[in-house]
């Protein structure tokens, strides 16, 4: 894999002389390349990684499974473009297995987005079913360990 | 009681790590920012640990042979076989002890008579001095140049040899330096051994942490040295293994057969549980081997790039986990600096001289650290050189 992206996906917050130096690059070519990938759409953001439950104030997210009829001309693309245009809806993921996509919902309340599955999503032509499932806690979110801060303490002793 | 006297003056004289001082002085500090530590941030990779933790499930808790497990003397020299082209019988050339540093004590043990002269590059890692001297030996110092990037010179070596030497004790890739010897250091080095007749003690624990596509070089495999080395390797530095406390010795029979001896009466076996995982390390840790060597590669660059920036010129280390950057340019002597570096910015580093007195005017910083920390350590250590320069 790419070693730029590799570095860039697992902390965006490098400077482009660190990265250059970690790489063994000129810098230019570092910022050039980064470059390139932004206009190919290869990196389509930087964002930070938060830990929601520490921050006061309401918070659910929900995994949704959603069984659907594909389209005749577009297959699942059209539907899951009207799943994708949903602000509550984070993430949209065309599975294998017993049913066809999996959604990340998010809301301020579960009844939030019990009323957002009841009203809106159930109700887009083409749904057979839903299936949801409160994520009750968050242990490690994009590579991060996000449930115990301590799990990073260094335990190493000095032995000579 | 006065207990000096009941007590062997040998041990007696050796002095305590040089280390060790500041890490005494970070313990007792808040929000210190370590870079002295000199072995791997890793875990074990699971799938290592995972037969460890099998074998326990199925029992097997008792002694190993005393050599260790067939498979696993199988598995090394396949090894050495396969990444260094020596071949070595694992029945009878091959002994598995506890870690590299038991190797090491072995081999001293085995080959020092009362008064012969172990030669020891330094700066070095510390124990080769104390245990050449609880051997009985007398060690003489080879002090390694920046100039020569620390790298040891046939001709120190061959000014060092007399009537007495009886072994060379090669630790590359170096602990603290990081340096590296290449084929043609080691044909240099081979010709003055051979012609001179002295052995060779290897230590070759950082052997798969060398950088910029050049491979390690063993000693072993240059030609008239086969017969007169004994290589010392081990899990800890490529396996993330320090824990579990497992190394080897490959050598000329007749000498593993002695060290063997030592090893069954001192030791009996290295641990079991460490022997198994050891064998899945060696099957299928390649590929944990290179991410790991990946991820310290970007960090040395990272490391070597900006003490260079800040001004502290750097040689560019191309094995270990260890910089070496010289801090004359401060006045400073490396005491100093580290204490300074401490007590001002709770930056920990340790002092060249802790690995000989050649150290002075240098200091040790282990990147085996993640790039946070890093690069926090860093940002710190570039403030205080700042300040140092407008004399605060």
């Amino acid at each position: 894999m790419d070693k730029l992206l590799q570095l860039l996906s697992k902390n965006s917050q490098f400077t482009t002389g660190e990265i250059a130096a970690m790489l063994g690059e000129p810098e230019d070519y570092i910022k050039a390349q980064i470059k390139e990938y932004e206009n190919q759409g290869i990196i389509k953001g930087y964002q930070a990684v938060v830990n929601w439950e520490r921050i006061d104030g309401s918070y659910v997210e929900a995994l949704i499974e959603l069984k659907v009829t594909p389209k005749k001309e577009t297959g699942f693309d059209e539907m899951a473009q009207m799943c994708m245009a949903f602000e509550e809806v984070e993430s949209v993921y065309l599975m294998a297995g017993v049913y066809d996509f999996a959604l990340i919902v998010r809301g301020e309340t579960m009844q939030d987005i019990a009323m957002f599955i009841a009203k809106k999503l159930s109700t887009i032509d083409g749904v057979i079913s839903t299936g949801t499932h409160f994520i009750m806690r968050r242990y490690k979110d994009r590579g991060m360990n996000v449930f115990d801060d301590d799990a990073q303490a260094d335990e190493r002793s000095l032995i000579l | 009681m006065e207990y000096s006297k009941y007590m062997n003056s040998s041990i007696q004289s050796v002095s305590p790590s040089g280390i060790r001082k500041f890490f005494d002085i970070a313990n007792e500090m808040q929000d210190v920012i370590s870079l002295s530590i000199g072995e791997p941030d890793f875990q074990t990779p699971w799938h290592i640990r995972d037969e460890g933790i099998r074998s326990l499930e199925k029992g097997k808790t008792w002694y190993s042979p005393n050599r260790g497990f067939a498979d696993l003397l199988k598995e090394i020299t396949a090894y050495y076989q396969r990444r260094f082209g020596i071949t070595y019988s694992p029945t009878t050339q091959t002994l598995v002890t506890v870690g590299g540093s038991e190797a090491i004590d072995l081999c001293f043990r085995t080959l020092i008579e009362r008064g012969d002269e172990v030669i020891i590059p330094q700066p070095s890692f510390v124990c080769y001095e104390p245990l050449t001297v609880m051997a009985g030996g007398v060690p003489v110092i080879i002090n390694t140049k920046n100039e020569d990037n620390f790298r040891l010179k046939a001709d120190d070596l061959r000014a060092a040899i007399t009537d007495r030497t009886k072994l060379l004790v090669l630790p590359f890739p170096n602990n603290p330096t990081g340096a590296i010897m290449e084929k043609h250091d080691l044909e240099e080095i081979a010709k003055v051994c051979i012609e001179k007749d002295i052995l060779v003690l290897s230590d070759e624990i950082y052997s798969e942490l060398t950088y910029g596509d050049r491979d390690h070089v063993s000693i072993a495999s240059v030609d008239g040295m086969y017969e007169r080395t004994v290589v010392i390797n081990g899990f800890s530095k490529s396996y993330a293994m320090t824990g579990w406390r497992l190394g080897y010795a490959l050598g000329p029979a007749e000498i593993i057969a002695q060290m063997t001896k030592l090893h069954q009466y001192g030791i009996m076996s290295a641990p079991t549980t460490a022997q198994y995982a050891a064998i899945e390390a060696l099957k299928n840790g390649d590929r944990d081997v290179n991410r790991m060597r990946d991820e310290y590669d970007m960090r040395r660059r990272l490391v070597v790039d900006s003490f260079n920036d800040m001004g502290l010129s750097c040689f560019e280390p191309l094995g270990a986990f260890y910089v070496f950057p010289c801090i004359k340019s401060t006045g400073l002597s490396s005491d100093e600096f580290c204490t300074r570096l401490i007590m001002e910015k709770h930056v920990a580093v340790v002092p060249g001289t802790a690995f000989g007195a050649c150290g002075d005017g240098f200091v040790r910083v282990s990147y085996s650290y993640s790039l946070k920390h890093l690069k926090i350590a860093l940002q710190r250590i570039r403030e205080f050189l700042e300040e140092l320069k407008n004399g605060n």
